[in-house]
């Protein structure tokens, strides 16, 4: 997600539309999802794995944050 | 004569203008490949503009993975001149080469004009041949040209006189109307206007960007 204090254009753009379409009091900010399949068992050292992409590759955290969550499939 | 090469990623789409510029300033152009690990034995490095990667991600996320962006990190970090254009300074902003990051423009319009500058420092290898207060006019192209840096980041480039263009009418939202920054060093600059454009009449109203392939040049004159 886009840090709070971070402007999100397109958050913001969406919300506009919201609004003209009468959905009215609500406010989008917009980030992204990353799915991950694991090969093999999800250790704590695979999630930290993942982690560790997240923060040198899917994520800028300079603008954005992060966070990991597990589902089963 | 100096040898500065412009690296070619999948979507760069400015490198044959950034070649050009340095053949028109005096220097030998050199292609580089970003699937190579080596730089030819340049003298100077340019990231181009473009959209290496499509912007998949983020901009300029992905193509700071590439091979010979492990060599343009030790390069720059040894002190060869880096400079990086529009999508190579997100390149370089991603790489931590330079602070922060770009964000969509705030008017999440395209911007494409003739875009006036004010020189903030020329204790930049690229921009040594400036006056500082100088007004320059570039050309300007970018969708997410929005720079945005922590505070601190901010306050830090500010002391250190690392600000080295401010938009003097801001055309995207950027933070204390930064159009480009240095490092500590002065040795890696990043700008999103297009210097590699504003060297000739035939696509820009002004020739302001001669005098960044002129700088270089003088710079690693007296080095060598």
């Amino acid at each position: 997600m886009p840090k709070p204090e971070i402007l999100d254009p397109q958050g913001k753009a969406v919300t506009g539309s919201l609004q003209r379409l009468g959905y009215q009091g609500l406010t989008v900010r917009q980030g992204k999802r990353f799915e991950i399949t694991v090969d093999g068992e999800l250790t704590d050292e695979r999630i930290a794995q993942i982690q560790d992409a997240a923060e040198k590759l899917l994520a800028n955290t300079v603008i954005e944050s992060f966070d990991v969550r597990v589902e089963e499939s | 004569m100096s040898r500065i090469g412009v690296v070619t990623f999948p979507g760069s789409l400015d490198d044959h203008d950034a070649l050009r510029a340095v053949r028109l300033s005096g220097a030998e152009p050199v292609s580089l490949w970003h699937a190579s690990d080596s730089l030819g034995g340049v003298d100077a490095v340019i990231l181009p503009g473009g959209f290496s990667y499509g912007d998949y991600l983020r901009c300029g996320a992905i193509a700071r993975f590439a091979p010979i962006m492990d060599e343009v990190v030790r390069a720059a970090n040894a002190g060869m001149p880096v400079l990086g254009i529009c999508n190579g300074f997100q390149v370089l902003c991603e790489s931590h080469l330079l602070p922060g990051a770009m964000i969509r423009n705030e008017s999440r319009r395209f911007v494409c004009r003739q875009q006036r500058l004010r020189v903030e420092t020329t204790d930049t290898v690229w921009t040594c041949d400036f006056t500082v207060g100088q007004q320059i006019t570039l050309v300007l192209k970018n969708g997410e040209g929005n720079y945005q840096a922590s505070p601190e980041t901010l306050r830090k480039l500010e002391a250190n006189n690392q600000v080295v263009f401010r938009y003097l009418d801001n055309p995207n939202g950027s933070r204390n109307d930064i159009a480009g920054i240095t490092n500590e060093r002065g040795n890696v600059v990043g700008l999103m206007p297009h210097p590699e454009h504003s060297v000739e009449a035939l696509t820009s109203q002004t020739r302001d960007g001669l005098t960044f392939f002129t700088s270089v040049q003088h710079f690693l004159s007296l080095t060598v």
